[in-house]
């Protein structure tokens, strides 16, 4: 059975309630595929998808058109519980590579290439057998996180995938990028340098 | 529960209905300046109101208000959209003494509506010792009401918003969470009790908190609203402070959990989130927390930054009026992150 949840013009809390209530009837693997109006509406429903410990992924698919999937995870039964909300860092894996893109250009020398080469390096690495923990972006990297950028789309697949991305949040001020930002979540200093010290594998294009 | 009256009255309003901090100050940074130095507090702050030095022992503190209803009954309605406009002069150090109505009301929707919200923001006005002198209505595809309220200050007694120092505490005068708890309602899932605990605690004029804080010297103050009691501390510490706040002692409801965990949750808090989260590190593991700190408050409390010594005296004088008061945390020198929730 295909679970759908059309909350296109329902005001928050409204599209995470719908969608919590559908979860409801479903049992753990099943896919529920949300539709809203609005990136705000997005983050909360991935905030409620950490807290419960249910896989997302999501999509721009128009201008004021999101898909959002979310796949029922195995710690949570039919019921709601009122239990304690559990913390995601607990099921990290133990290979732990960090991606990291401090710039929007990848090398030094000519700009159009810098962008091309980085461009292409984010669908590369979308394409490897082992996806890396973590994407951190900051400085101008915050800008291939955020509309405009032709990353958004790669960096979606890699967090579908199960990737954490991360633009560091005093980055997006600075450039005025808070209310662009198109994929992952915002993260800050103190958990940039937790997640590098914590990295078996920091890689820099 | 579809009717024509949950439709007009319960589309997100309050304070939840501003504009993204974000947003705004984009837009607000690329005016230009008129200059005055008889403007004492203008735009280059993050001010709740505007205050003009008349003479050197008395200066006009005006500001606005309006928005959206968030409850259902008109005349509470009212009542809060008017406690949440006066409460900009309180955040300031002053008294208001004339307020103007702003209405927006639907053509052919019952008068008495309209004038059940006026007779609620008219009780309130008169409980501040202000005086209703006019207003102004549109008509508007859904209604919305507030105040311009004009109130008064010495030029040397202005509470501004960031003037914290380094080893001041924190007060806060009302509990968070009734963004949380009007979320709750708009889906039907908050119990009576808690939308009423809400309600009084919305409609609840800063006045008497006010009128405390009055005796004592405060260094910085302002009153929690719309972008919640994180982005609001932020503006408060200004870049040049660091703020300590201990989250157990922070004033709550406490269904608020509950609701919080079962995601009733808004989308300005989410966005007071975007804005200042990489700024906040919580060193407690509670989800329930972070979005209580994060809640768009409605008319929401004070936030003052007092000397330390005499934080205790000021919440004992304001819990023996009622006030749900405590000191929540201190400031401390600038550092990153800016604010550490223990």
């Amino acid at each position: 059975m295909k679970h759908m949840v059309d909350a296109r013009g329902l005001a928050c809390p409204l599209p995470v309630v719908n969608t919590k209530e559908e979860m409801g009837r479903m049992r753990s693997g099943e896919v529920v595929e949300v539709l809203v109006d609005n990136e705000i509406a997005v983050q909360n429903l991935a905030k409620f998808a950490r807290v419960r410990h249910h896989e997302i992924e999501s999509s721009r698919s128009g201008e004021r058109e999101y898909r959002v999937r979310i796949t029922k995870g195995a710690q949570e039964g039919g019921a709601q519980t009122d239990e304690e909300p559990m913390q995601p860092e607990s099921c990290a894996p133990e290979e732990r590579s960090v991606v990291v893109l401090s710039s929007s250009l990848m090398g030094q020398g000519e700009e159009a290439l810098g962008r091309t080469l980085m461009k292409a390096f984010v669908f590369a690495l979308t394409k490897q057998e082992r996806m890396p923990e973590t994407v951190l972006l900051y400085n101008s990297g915050a800008f291939l996180s955020c509309e405009g950028s032709d990353s958004v789309e790669d960096l979606r697949a890699l967090e579908a995938g199960g990737t954490q991305i991360l633009t560091c949040g005093t980055c997006l001020n600075y450039y005025g990028l808070t209310e662009k930002l198109a994929v992952g979540g915002v993260t800050n200093m103190y958990d940039i340098v937790e997640k590098m010290e914590r990295a078996s594998k920091i890689i820099r294009p | 529960m579809e009717n024509a009256k949950d439709i007009l009255f319960c589309t997100g309003g309050g304070c939840t209905a501003k504009l993204g901090a974000g947003a705004l100050s984009r837009v607000l940074e690329r005016l230009p300046k008129g200059r005055d130095e008889n403007l004492l507090v203008g735009f280059d702050s993050h001010d709740d109101a505007a205050v003009y030095r008349v003479n050197d022992e008395q200066a006009i503190v005006s500001t606005l208000d309006f928005f959206p209803p968030m409850v259902e009954d008109p005349y509470l309605f009212g009542q809060i959209a008017a406690a949440n406009a006066l409460s900009d002069i309180y955040a300031m150090g002053g008294r208001p003494l004339t307020a103007l109505n702003i209405v927006c009301f639907p053509e052919g929707l019952d008068l008495n509506i309209l004038g059940r919200i006026l007779q609620g923001g008219n009780d309130k006005v008169l409980e501040a010792g202000a005086l209703l002198a006019g207003g102004h209505s549109i008509v508007d595809e859904g209604v919305k009401y507030g105040l311009s309220v004009t109130g008064m200050v010495h030029p040397e007694r202005i509470y501004r918003n960031n003037g914290c120092r380094a080893g001041d505490a924190l007060i806060l005068t009302k509990r968070l969470g009734v963004g949380i708890i009007c979320a709750a309602n708009r889906v039907h899932a908050a119990s009576e009790e808690a939308m009423k605990e809400a309600t009084e605690s919305m409609r609840a004029l800063n006045r008497y908190a006010a009128e405390i804080l009055w005796r004592y010297p405060v260094h910085a103050c302002s009153d929690v609203t719309g972008f919640g009691f994180l982005v609001h501390l932020s503006e408060m510490l200004d870049d040049r402070f660091g703020a300590e706040i201990d989250s157990a002692s922070v004033p709550r409801f406490d269904v608020c959990g509950a609701y919080a965990e079962e995601f009733y949750l808004t989308a300005a808090g989410q966005k007071n989130r975007n804005f200042i989260g990489a700024q906040v590190r919580f060193e407690v593991d509670d989800f329930a927390t972070e979005e209580l700190l994060f809640d768009p408050q409605t008319s929401g409390g004070l936030l003052a930054s007092v000397p330390a010594e005499a934080a205790q005296e000021i919440v004992a004088g304001m819990r023996a009026q009622g006030i749900p008061a405590a000191v929540v945390g201190r400031v401390v020198e600038r550092r990153e992150p800016m604010i550490v929730v223990g």
